[in-house]
């Protein structure tokens, strides 16, 4: 974990209010693995005052990528950066994705929904690269909510596609066209996930009904992103006990049955 | 050289700038990002007895140039802290501060009772302020008498210079610090955060599960400020300012209005590097205004 105030933006891509932010910070790009975090902030004055979290989507020799969605004012201001301005990140920060040693050949289920897609890409890429058996479900309202589809056909993986408006791939919901493969005998060796609340829930559902292991990435309102805050809790188990525990330290990436909804 | 140290009664501070509570977990949380032995010292998030496991998420609310928070005191308790965060915080050369919990005037007590046995601990910070615990945001420091009480019973236990953190959900703080210097505090620290809520209009309910939560940030600087001028200005102890301080220029004006220290909050999460460089910056005006104790600058409001 480190802090670099001078992280160049070097390429913008906008698909409607979904942005591709690629920046250069070679020191974090090279400690980050897959499902962790940064801290960003984006103005020096106090609008916003503080910094936001971002799953990284890619981290690769010198840059880095991050995948967001304007929700609000934060995510706004930092969709208005241009090429060449600076950033200041802190990161990477969390716990990950596990990426075993020994990639067997039973398939990786990758799932995301809309904006969770974002550390799922940078996961494929492992998992790919290892030797791994990659199958990305995503899935989101409509075609505009999948802008970032085509960056997976630089990686060896199956891509599945979903919409609940019926304009891209199958209509409907992502879980139901994973639960359709799954029904078709497919084997998956792990789930990960990432999306919305609703769509988490009914993965850790399927994973516990079928006894797949299953990892879900949380979005969490975070006052610091490193530990000092106690703001960003969930009720999570740990070893000792079930309680509010902090999302930036214990995940973001948690075992989906450690995870207690409310 | 400039001489940068600052005394609150027999607590010695290399400079003022100390991190505060709430704001800075227990402190090893900022070892990557700097060498805590450069601060004035820091103060530890709030110790209850035993463990407490604080309010049910959403617990933070970004507002303009502010922050609400409804943390409600999660912490480890003191005997854990004890065993596993204080043996590696003792190396440190720097004020370390404990700030202490209580839900009754006994448990403040038993807390810093059980703290004396330690060493390694520069002083206690009575936290008789926090407004998430009760209900409504209740705390001993929103009455003269509920403060006089518990600070002369945790002063009669304390073997440590005793700090009262105070809160600015009062009518007159004046009084208030007036009770704690009574009652035998060593120090008064202000301000704690504003009783505050924000509203999410779609859904019509409080953005914060427990609906108030404090208030802190710049937003709250001037007003902070303006108590602590008032307080420096009324009682002989030395006040800490504390409230939305970002910068060096922040310090400097608790500083003169009479602050003998200051803590950083919220700053911290922003820019957890922020207190070293409030500690550079100050140096820096030092030497600009031909300063060579930052003491001389305490106090000297001109009016």
């Amino acid at each position: 974990m480190r802090k670099d105030s001078l992280a160049r933006i070097t390429r913008k891509e906008s698909w409607n209010n979904y942005f591709l932010l690629s920046f250069e910070s070679p020191e974090i790009v090279q400690e980050a693995q897959p499902g962790q975090f940064l801290m960003v902030r984006i103005n020096t004055d106090t609008s916003p005052l503080l910094r936001r979290p971002f799953s990284l989507f890619s981290a690769e020799d010198q840059s880095g990528e991050i995948f967001f969605q304007i929700t609000g004012l934060g995510t706004r201001l930092l969709s208005e950066k241009r090429e060449g301005d600076f950033i200041d990140i802190i990161g990477p920060l969390g716990k990950g994705f596990t990426v075993d040693k020994d990639i067997h050949q039973i398939p990786f289920a990758l799932i995301g929904g809309g904006r969770g897609i974002a550390p799922l890409y940078f996961l494929a890429q492992k998992l790919s690269r290892a030797g791994g058996v990659v199958r990305v479900y995503y899935g989101g309202k409509s075609t505009g909510d999948l802008p970032v589809r085509e960056r997976f056909s630089n990686v060896d993986l199956s891509l599945t596609c979903t919409t609940e408006d019926g304009s891209l791939g199958t209509r409907g919901q992502i879980t139901e066209a994973f639960e359709a493969d799954l029904d078709k005998d497919l084997s998956v060796s792990r789930i990960y996930a990432c999306g919305p609340e609703l769509m988490l829930r009914k993965i850790a559902e399927i994973a516990a009904a079928q006894a797949i292991p299953a990892e879900i990435s949380l979005e969490s309102v975070m006052g610091c992103g490193f530990g000092a805050c106690w703001g960003c809790v969930k009720k999570i188990r740990k070893d000792e006990g079930i309680g509010w525990h902090k999302v930036c330290e214990e995940g973001p990436v948690l075992n989906a049955e450690d995870v207690f909804w409310e | 050289m400039i001489d940068l140290s600052v005394e609150i009664g027999s607590l010695k501070l290399k400079n003022p700038v100390l991190a505060a509570s709430g704001t800075f977990g227990y402190g090893l949380e900022f070892t990557p990002f700097m060498d805590l032995n450069k601060l004035g010292g820091f103060v530890v998030k709030g110790l209850y007895f035993s463990p407490r496991e604080g309010n049910p998420p959403p617990r933070l609310v970004e507002t303009a140039s502010g922050l609400i928070n409804a943390i409600g005191l999660q912490g480890i308790g003191v005997k854990r802290f004890c065993t596993e965060v204080l043996p590696q915080l003792q190396a440190f050369q720097t004020a370390l501060i404990i700030n202490v919990c209580g839900a009754n005037e006994e448990e403040y007590a038993s807390v810093v009772e059980y703290l004396n046995a330690y060493e390694g601990i520069s002083a206690y910070e009575l936290n008789i302020s926090c407004p998430n615990v009760e209900k409504g945001g209740l705390c001993p420091a929103l009455k003269p008498d509920s403060t006089y009480s518990v600070v002369k019973l945790v002063k009669t236990t304390s073997s440590r210079p005793l700090i009262a953190k105070l809160s600015p959900n009062v009518s007159d703080i004046v009084e208030i610090a007036q009770s704690a210097e009574e009652a035998g505090a060593d120090a008064v620290s202000l301000v704690n955060t504003f009783l505050a809520m924000a509203v999410d209009v779609d859904t019509r309910r409080p953005k914060l599960a427990n609906v108030f939560g404090g208030l802190s940030g710049p937003a709250i600087k001037p007003i902070a400020l303006r108590m602590v001028f008032q307080v420096a200005s009324h009682i002989n102890i030395p006040v800490i300012g504390i409230g939305g301080i970002m910068s060096s220029e922040d310090t400097l004006e608790y500083l003169i209005c009479g602050a003998k220290a200051v803590e950083v909050g919220t700053s911290n999460f922003i820019d957890p590097e922020v207190c070293l460089t409030i500690v550079e910056d100050l140096d820096r005006y030092c030497q600009t205004h031909g300063i060579s104790r930052i003491e001389d600058i305490i106090g000297t409001l001109e009016l």
